[in-house]
């Protein structure tokens, strides 16, 4: 297998983005990836869309070849373009399906997309295509929602560990204040614990401001063999690990409700592959599409002990500066949470950090990060190590 | 959901029929045509369950499920099952008495129903035992 280095990033803006269509904007950033590798567009072998509901959000599928099309890739060049679909980590999974392309030596430059476009139908709309990412014949027909699975690891969690409502609220705290440091960011204002606190239930434990928004949104990396990636680039970042994992479908089936194995599984067989452990990532931006989530992902992916991930975030440990930044980006939480966009936001985010591009959020002498990127309640996580040196 | 997708499982849903694996003896539901432990050496037979569990953890939605609008707050809770089985459930009773460990049985009750058509989709929910 080859090495494989990341040549070009571009995020769009995150939010509502009434006036702009779906083809628009990941348009817009695969385009931006392109001019930020500087390869020419025709020299592309491939391309993976991760988008997770096209066919609910903007009624339309086929989502590869309209993008090949729309970026002018089809006509005399006829690109090979592939959708890739794991609900909210469709955009990590064609991350990986890429960076296997590349390492496998079949492609050589190849671009990896996520977009979603969610504010074109109601928000009831909205959550209930998001909800098809849960058993709908099991748990969906009982009138779970995604926060209502999320609450209730939620309120195992503070059964078992004695994880607080304030501890949750931590996460958005620290994620809004990273967020209102990156221009791409859906809500860009500092919030306060209490504000959290006194923002209406959704699902108990779960007030709104603990929950991911909806958001229009696009990203986009250009890959290369990491042998001429010097050819396009003074800075190419390389992929040290790409891994993935399956669990149950739906919650109730779980070994452990508080526990993700899937994260556990990919986390560990990507700390293998990379030959490191927790203390070699500088920064990781998790999947908090609630705070919860970032708790368990923190617990899940060895920076803290079981149980302990709130009272980390608490302390402090997971901000800009402290044991290892989480969500330098805003997180899904600030930044927004476009689905299948969001596992390349992630790497683009990473990559801007250790090219020390991230501004005021940036985390000193960035080496190491880390991606990880969950479908569902975690029925799917990816996870990916990126860093400096090769 | 549509109405196929309901009616296939209609008699599971109806009187609490999953499976049991002969060969490990697990119980499964909702139910499963693969046993997960043993895979192709499972042997898979169905099985009716005796009813009655507790909840293992809960939540009360308040912004409701597309379709579920009418009934928020509701109780949405995971039920162990005495078998075995863990599986999502809704809880018919005051939010305020809700608690993990409560001893819940089956009731027979309407879940939902779909759209305009009027279609009523009926089910097992739980109530404190
Ligand atoms: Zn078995």
């Amino acid at each position: 297998m080859r090495d494989v280095a990341i040549i070009g990033v571009k995020n769009t803006k995150f939010g509502e983005m009434w006036e702009r269509s779906f083809r628009d904007i990941v348009v817009e950033a695969g385009i931006g990836a392109i001019e930020d590798s500087g390869v020419s567009g025709d020299r592309l072998d491939g391309m993976y869309v991760g988008n997770m509901s096209g066919g609910q959000f903007v009624e339309q599928e086929h989502i590869g070849a309209l993008i090949a099309d729309y970026s002018g890739l089809s006509l005399d060049l006829h690109i090979p373009s592939t959708r890739v679909e794991a609900a909210c980590a469709s955009g990590g999974l064609a991350f990986r399906q890429a960076v296997m392309a590349v390492a496998s030596g079949h492609e050589d430059i190849v671009m990896a997309a996520g977009v979603e476009k969610m504010t074109d139908v109601s928000s009831t709309a909205a959550s209930s295509a998001l909800a098809a990412a849960a058993d709908r014949e099991w748990e969906g027909i009982m009138g779970a929602t995604f926060p209502g699975l999320y609450a209730m690891i939620a309120r195992m969690h503070m059964d078992k560990y004695g994880t607080t409502s304030e501890q949750m609220a931590s996460v958005a705290v620290k994620n809004h204040k990273n967020g209102s440091m990156n221009p791409i960011a859906q809500y860009k204002s500092p919030i306060t614990v209490d504000s959290v606190l006194n923002s209406i239930m959704v699902a108990d434990p779960l007030h709104i401001f603990d929950c991911s928004p909806i958001t229009d949104g696009a990203a986009a990396v250009v890959l290369a063999p990491a042998d001429i990636a010097h050819e396009y680039t003074d800075t190419p970042i390389y992929i040290k690990a790409t891994a993935q994992a399956s669990d149950t479908i739906a919650l109730h089936d779980r070994r452990d409700i508080t526990t993700l194995d899937a994260s556990v599984s990919a986390g560990k067989r990507a700390f293998e592959m990379a030959k490191m452990t927790p203390a070699d990532i500088d920064l990781v931006e998790v999947h908090d599409c609630f705070t919860i989530a970032e708790i368990c992902a923190i617990e899940d992916l060895g920076f803290a002990k079981k149980g302990e991930g709130g009272k980390m975030t608490e302390d402090g440990e997971t901000a800009i500066g402290g044991k290892v930044a989480v969500n330098t980006s805003g997180g899904l939480k600030s930044c927004g949470h476009p689905v299948g966009a969001t596992g390349i936001k992630q790497v683009v985010e990473v990559t801007q950090q250790l090219r020390g591009e991230a501004g005021g959020r940036q985390v000193d002498g960035a080496e190491v990060g880390m991606t990880h990127n969950v479908g569902g309640s975690g029925a799917t996580a990816v996870v990916h190590i990126l860093a400096r040196e090769r | 959901m549509s109405v196929a997708r309901f009616w296939r499982k209609q008699i599971n849903r109806y009187n609490l029929v999953g499976t049991h694996c002969k060969t490990c003896d697990s119980y499964y539901y909702p139910p499963r045509n693969v046993c997960p432990k043993c895979r192709r050496d499972g042997e898979i037979e169905p099985h009716k369950f005796s009813g009655p569990g507790d909840i293992v953890t809960y939540t009360i939605i308040h912004t409701a499920a597309e379709g579920f609008e009418h009934q928020a707050p509701y109780v949405l809770a995971i039920v162990q099952l005495d078998e075995g089985p863990r599986f999502t459930s809704q809880i018919v009773c005051n939010p305020e008495d809700v608690h993990i460990g409560m001893k819940v049985k089956p009731v027979f009750r309407k879940l939902g129903e779909s759209g305009d058509n009027g279609m009523i989709y009926y089910g097992t929910k739980y109530v404190p035992a």
